[in-house]
C-alpha cells in the first residue's frame, strides 16, 4: 500500500476510507441526533424565543381574543436582572455552593486518598458506606435530614439537650445554608470519592515505588504525587459540582414542606419554577433560566480557564 | 493496629458513620408507631413497623406500590433505551471516520453543560403541545439522550474493540450492522452495564423532570409521590410515619443494586476526557 501511515485515531479507518461504511455511521447516530434535536436543541431555542416575548392584555382582558403574545425584546431580561430578590437568591446559592464545594470535594479527595493508601483498615466497608447515600434520592435525603433537623424528632436535638444546649433550630435562617449544604455533602461525597478513587486505581503503582524506596511517607506521596495526578479529575468533578450546585432545587423545595423559613425564591431555580407554574409567567421564567444557564456556563468555563494550564499542562 | 494506620482508619470510619447514620435513623423510625415516633428515644426501635406497612399499603388504595412500579418502569426502560442509544452512538463515533464526526461529537457533548432547568420547562411546554405531557412518555423520552453516557460509550468502544477484529469481520463479508450486534456490542458489555447502572440511579432519583411533567398521581415516581405525601402531611404529622416507612422502602431496591453489582460501580472521568 502506498498510502501514508495512518494517524493514531485512523486505526479503525479502513472501512470508512474504502467507502464501505458509507451511511452506516450516520444511521447509527440517527437516534441520538434526532432525540438531541427534539429534547435539547428545540427546547433551548424555544426558551430563547419565549424569553423575548410577553402576553399583552388588551381591553378588559376578557374573552378569547383579548390576550396575545407580543415581542418585547430584552424587557424580560431587564426585569429579571433588576429584581433584587433574584440577586439575593444568587448570594444565598453562592454561600451554599462555597460550603458544598469545599467540604464535599475536600472530603471526597481525602477519602479517595485514604482508600488508595496502604495505611488503612476496613477500606471496603468504608468505601461502600460512604458511597451508599448516592443510592438515596435527593427528595428522600432531604426528607431524612429534614426530620433529623425537626426539634420534636431529632436525635441531634436530643444529643444537644443532653449537653445542655437547648435553643438551636437547625432550620433557622441563620444556619439554614449549612443545614442544606450538609444534605448535599452527605449525598454527593461518595460519588465524587468514587470518581477520584477510580482515577487513582488506574494509575500504575510503580509511580509511587521509587518515592517509597526513597523513604517518602504515605502523606508525602499523597500530596506530592497523587494529588497532581488527580488534578484533571478534580477539575472535572468540580465543574460538574458547580453546575449541579447552581441548579439546587430539590433539597430546599422538600424542606419547605416542613419549615416555613425557606422562601419560594430561595434559589434562582426555585424562582423559575414559581414564575412558570405558580404565577404562570412563562416569559419571565424563560428569561431567568437563560440567565442561570449563562451564569453556569461563564462560571464553569471561567474555572476551566483558570485551572487549565495547571491541571492539563502535562497531558498535552 | 499500628499507629500509622490509626488516623486514616478512624477518619474513614467517621465518614462511614456519618453516611450510615441517617439511613439507620430512618430504619429505626420506620419501626415506630405514630405515638412512639414523638415519644421514644431516637435510636430505640418501636413496635409499629407492620402497622405502618399495612397503613402504607392501605393509603389511597395502595398508591405507594403504584409509585414503586412506575419508578421501576421509568428507571428500567429509560436506562435501557438510553444505554442502547449511547452504545450505538459511542461505537459509531469511536470506530468510523466520517464527515461531521467532530461536529456531532462536540454538539452532543456540549449537552453536558446545559443546565437541566433550561430544558425541563420548555420540554414540558413542547410535550404539552403534542399532547404528551402527563404521560409516561413525558418522563421517559427526555432522558434517553444522555451526553455523558455517549461520551463514556465512546471511550469504552475505543478501549474494548480492536480494529483488527473489525477488519477480519469485513474480510469475512459481515455487514456493518451485523458486526455491531454480533461482535462489537458484546465486547462493550461491561462498560454498558456501568452506563446502565448510573442512568438507572439518575432516573430513579430524578425529581425535577417528573415533578414538572406529571399532574396525575397514578403516574408519579416515588420521589414525586413521597414529596406530595410529605406536603399533604405538613399539617398533620400523622402522615410522618407513612413518609418515613415509604422512604425506607424506596431506597431498599437501590441499596440491593449497589451491593450486588459492586464491581460495575466505577467511573473514569479523566481517562479519555483530557487525552483525546
Amino acid at each position: 500500500m502506498s498510502t501514508p501511515a495512518p494517524r493514531r485515531d485512523d486505526r479503525y479507518g479502513k472501512g470508512a476510507r474504502a467507502g464501505r461504511a458509507g451511511a452506516v455511521p450516520y444511521l447509527f447516530l440517527a437516534p441520538a441526533i434526532v432525540l438531541f434535536l427534539l429534547f435539547f436543541a428545540l427546547p433551548i431555542g424555544y426558551t430563547a424565543y419565549l424569553s423575548l416575548r410577553r402576553t399583552r392584555v388588551s381591553g378588559l382582558g376578557l374573552g378569547k381574543g383579548s390576550r396575545h403574545e407580543i415581542f418585547v425584546g430584552l424587557d424580560n431580561y431587564k426585569d429579571a436582572i433588576t429584581d433584587a430578590e433574584f440577586w439575593r437568591s444568587w448570594v444565598r446559592v453562592l454561600g451554599y455552593g462555597t460550603v458544598v464545594l469545599t467540604v464535599m470535594l475536600g472530603l471526597a479527595l481525602v477519602f479517595a486518598l485514604i482508600l488508595d493508601s496502604e495505611a488503612v483498615r476496613l477500606a471496603r466497608f468504608g468505601r461502600i458506606s460512604i458511597f451508599l447515600p448516592y443510592a438515596v434520592p435527593g427528595v428522600i435525603a432531604s426528607l431524612m435530614w429534614g426530620f433529623l433537623y425537626l426539634p420534636s424528632l431529632s436525635p441531634i436535638h436530643q444529643a444537644l439537650h443532653a449537653v445542655g444546649v437547648d435553643d438551636v433550630n437547625l432550620l433557622d435562617p441563620s444556619i439554614l445554608t449549612f443545614s442544606l449544604a450538609n444534605i448535599a455533602v452527605w449525598g454527593g461525597t461518595g460519588f465524587n470519592m468514587l470518581v477520584l478513587y477510580t482515577a487513582l486505581r488506574a494509575t500504575p503503582r510503580d509511580y509511587y515505588e521509587a518515592a517509597r524506596i526513597d523513604g517518602a511517607s504515605e502523606l508525602q506521596i499523597a500530596v506530592r504525587i497523587k494529588i497532581p495526578i488527580l488534578l484533571p479529575s478534580i477539575v472535572l468533578t468540580t465543574i460538574f459540582s458547580i453546575i449541579a450546585t447552581m441548579q439546587v432545587f430539590t433539597e430546599p423545595t422538600t424542606l419547605r414542606s416542613i419549615s416555613n423559613t425557606i422562601s419560594s425564591t430561595w434559589t434562582p431555580l426555585m424562582k423559575v419554577y414559581r414564575d412558570a407554574f405558580v404565577t404562570g409567567d412563562l416569559y419571565s421564567a424563560a428569561a431567568t433560566s437563560v440567565i442561570i444557564a449563562a451564569i453556569s456556563l461563564i462560571v464553569s468555563f471561567g474555572f476551566l480557564r483558570a485551572v487549565r494550564k495547571r491541571a492539563f499542562a502535562d497531558e498535552e | 493496629m499500628p499507629r500509622r494506620k490509626l488516623l486514616p482508619t478512624a477518619f474513614l470510619l467517621f465518614g462511614a458513620v456519618y453516611c450510615l447514620l441517617p439511613v439507620g435513623w430512618v430504619l429505626i423510625a420506620a419501626t415506630k408507631s405514630r405515638a412512639e415516633l414523638f415519644t421514644l428515644d431516637a435510636f430505640t426501635p418501636g413496635s409499629g413497623f407492620f402497622g405502618n406497612l399495612s397503613e402504607l399499603n392501605a393509603y389511597r388504595g395502595g398508591i405507594f406500590w403504584h409509585w414503586m412500579l412506575n419508578t421501576a418502569l421509568y428507571a428500567g426502560v429509560g436506562a435501557l433505551l438510553s444505554t442502547l442509544v449511547s452504545a450505538v452512538s459511542g461505537y459509531a463515533l469511536a470506530v468510523y471516520r466520517f464527515r461531521g464526526r467532530n461536529l456531532i461529537f462536540n454538539l452532543l457533548i456540549g449537552g453536558i453543560l446545559v443546565p437541566s432547568v433550561v430544558l425541563a420547562i420548555p420540554q414540558y411546554l413542547l410535550l404539552a403541545k403534542v399532547g404528551l405531557a402527563n404521560t409516561y412518555w413525558a418522563v421517559l423520552l427526555p432522558g434517553i439522550v444522555h451526553p455523558y453516557s455517549i461520551y463514556l460509550a465512546r471511550v469504552y468502544a475505543a478501549a474494548a474493540i480492536p480494529a483488527s477484529i473489525l477488519d477480519a469481520g469485513r474480510i469475512d463479508g459481515a455487514g456493518e450492522v451485523r458486526m455491531l450486534y454480533r461482535v462489537s456490542l458484546p465486547m462493550m458489555v461491561p462498560g454498558l452495564v456501568t452506563i446502565f447502572l448510573f442512568q438507572f440511579v439518575a432516573i430513579w432519583n430524578n425529581f425535577l423532570l417528573p415533578y414538572i411533567m406529571l399532574a396525575d398521581d397514578t403516574k408519579f415516581p416515588l420521589t414525586v409521590g413521597l414529596y406530595t405525601l410529605l406536603v399533604s402531611g405538613a399539617n398533620q404529622p400523622a402522615l410522618y410515619t407513612l413518609v418515613l416507612t415509604g422512604s425506607l422502602l424506596s431506597i431498599i431496591p437501590l441499596i440491593v443494586l449497589f451491593l450486588t453489582m459492586q464491581r460495575y460501580w466505577r467511573t473514569d472521568l479523566s481517562s479519555g476526557a483530557v487525552k483525546s
